[in-house]
């Protein structure tokens, strides 16, 4: 019996981006229902890895893998079916500031599946609840939230369609301790609600703790290291190590 | 040596090279405007929100400035009949100017002012702070939900702008030739009906959409394009009206040229 396709894998992928070669030969891969955490420090190129595995950006060489298929251009088919069964919480959330919180929220199914507009405001006040958020939030707009509560918006609009896999772009970025610590549960409880894979990059190892089941350390436009959570107690490479020592409290 | 030999060649090729991106660029987002705008799914609720904010929202800067322009040409063109005494021909000139070449012309430049930068610096905050790329995350084409049915909405309005231009430019006219150039009121109507043909109105209103055109789509281009945060935003802002006036310009010069010719 052949073993199963990962669900995302990045296959030898190298990047340019201004002059600078910020992948290269990246090698990564996914198992299906698994949480995966990219750690790295400020450009190593943890958002441009998350963009290629999304289509937004297309590699200078190699391919990314979705299902063992690799990834077309926008708008393909393909690339659609990806969309459909993704939701995706944006390093700034990305909200969209002209629109109302439900109509943010159902974005997807008003826009992309044709839903009524009641229906899509229940769904959107339901997915509200899961990320703790009441209804009377539903009427108001973006700019009227804290960046914690817009946080949770962009995942309940993530959320929202029950996806298959979810990808989150630094989501602690910019929230204090209590509220990052907050956030990082909630994610880690939807990825299990929903059973589905994620990929998280992040350089805030409290949250890779919660969040993951496996960790990867992207260095120098590779992966330097890669294990499960458990492993960052007993870890020996010293990149992760001043990583870890770094995220332990100072007395 | 070689160097200092070689560098009218750099320069030439790196401007050469610059002009083959920009114009690849623009033909390609034209291409995917012109598809999304003319294929389905069309996105009616921001196409009337567009038609709002670009046509209703307008009337007020496009009304005062019609008519201003339609005094002022009247004050022009009745001191420049009295040189060879042919002051009553300001009915005549005033309704042909505003119709044929200004309210097609002051409407658009009015509207790269208030609209092209408006739309370069929503789509470039919007690229800037991720919205687009989350659009697109949520299969929802950027094309269709943000440049469609801005494009759309100024083709549709400039002409029913620029039509009440023309009256408004043409009652500027009529309204300070009958209270200080000593003009009969009717008079001036009669003379101006009598004299105007449908194709002098039409002529502008074909300006006019082509204006539309350019307006929203040099907003679109260049916000779309916009990188850099803040300072790229407001770069957006500032290249959307300077490229959609120049724009305007050199269409109503071809324009106008074809359509005298014909």
């Amino acid at each position: 019996m052949t073993p199963a396709a990962p669900e995302l894998e990045w296959r030898g992928i190298r990047k340019i981006l201004g002059g600078r070669t910020v992948l290269d030969g990246l090698d990564l891969s996914l198992a299906a229902g698994r949480s995966l955490v990219i750690l790295g420090g400020s450009g190593q190129g943890k958002s441009v890895a998350l963009k290629l595995a999304l289509g937004l950006m297309r590699p200078d060489a190699g391919t990314v893998l979705f299902r063992g298929r690799s990834l077309p251009g926008l708008f393909n088919r393909r690339q659609s079916d990806l969309y459909r069964q993704s939701g995706v919480l944006f390093q700034g959330s990305a909200l969209f500031d002209s629109l109302r919180i439900w109509e943010v929220v159902s974005f997807r199914l008003l826009h992309a599946d044709n839903r009524p507009r009641a229906r899509a405001r229940e769904a959107a006040i339901e997915a509200l609840a899961q990320v703790q958020l009441g209804p009377e939030v539903a009427d108001l707009f973006p700019s009227e939230l804290s960046g914690g509560m817009q946080k949770r918006v962009g995942l309940a609009r993530a959320i929202i369609g029950a996806p298959r896999i979810l990808f989150f772009d630094e989501p602690t970025t910019g929230l204090d301790p209590v509220t990052a610590a907050s956030i990082s549960r909630l994610i880690a409880d939807q990825v299990t609600r929903l059973g589905c894979t994620a990929v998280t990059i992040t350089h805030d190892l409290v949250s890779a703790r919660t969040i993951a089941d496996d960790i990867a350390l992207l260095d120098g436009g590779r992966i330097a290291w890669q294990g499960g959570r458990a492993d960052l107690d007993t870890v020996t490479d010293h990149r992760v190590r001043s990583m870890v020592e770094a995220s332990l409290p100072t007395r | 040596m070689q160097q200092v030999a070689l560098a009218p060649f750099t320069v030439v090729g790196r401007l050469v090279i610059g002009v083959c991106t920009i114009v690849g660029a623009l033909s390609l987002f034209v291409g995917r405007t012109l598809l999304a705008c003319f294929t389905p799914r069309w996105h009616g609720g921001q196409i009337a929100r567009q038609v709002v904010s670009i046509g209703f929202l307008s009337l007020p800067v496009v009304g005062l400035t019609a008519i201003f322009t339609g005094a002022a040409l009247a004050l022009n063109i009745y001191t420049g009949g009295g040189r060879f005494n042919a002051e009553q021909i300001v009915p005549q000139i005033v309704a042909l100017g505003i119709t044929r070449e200004l309210a097609p012309v002051l409407v658009a430049l009015m509207l790269s002012g208030r609209v092209a930068t408006t739309i370069a610096a929503e789509i470039g905050a919007m690229r800037a702070t991720e919205q687009i790329d989350a659009m697109r995350t949520l299969s929802t084409d950027p094309f269709r939900f943000l440049v469609a049915p801005r494009v759309l909405a100024g083709v549709a309005t400039l002409p029913v702008l620029t039509g009440v231009a023309d009256i408004l430019g043409i009652g500027g006219g009529w309204l300070v030739s009958s209270l200080s150039l000593g003009f009969n009121p009717e008079a001036y109507a009669r003379s101006t009906v009598a004299f105007l043909e449908a194709w002098d109105i039409q002529s502008g209103l074909i300006k006019a959409a082509a204006f539309g055109f350019i307006v929203t789509a040099m907003g679109a281009f260049h916000g779309y394009r916009a990188t850099g945060g803040a300072r790229g935003v407001g770069h957006a802002a500032t290249q959307a009206m300077v490229w959609s006036g120049v724009l305007i310009f050199a269409t109503d010069y071809l324009m106008t040229s074809w359509f005298t010719q014909t």
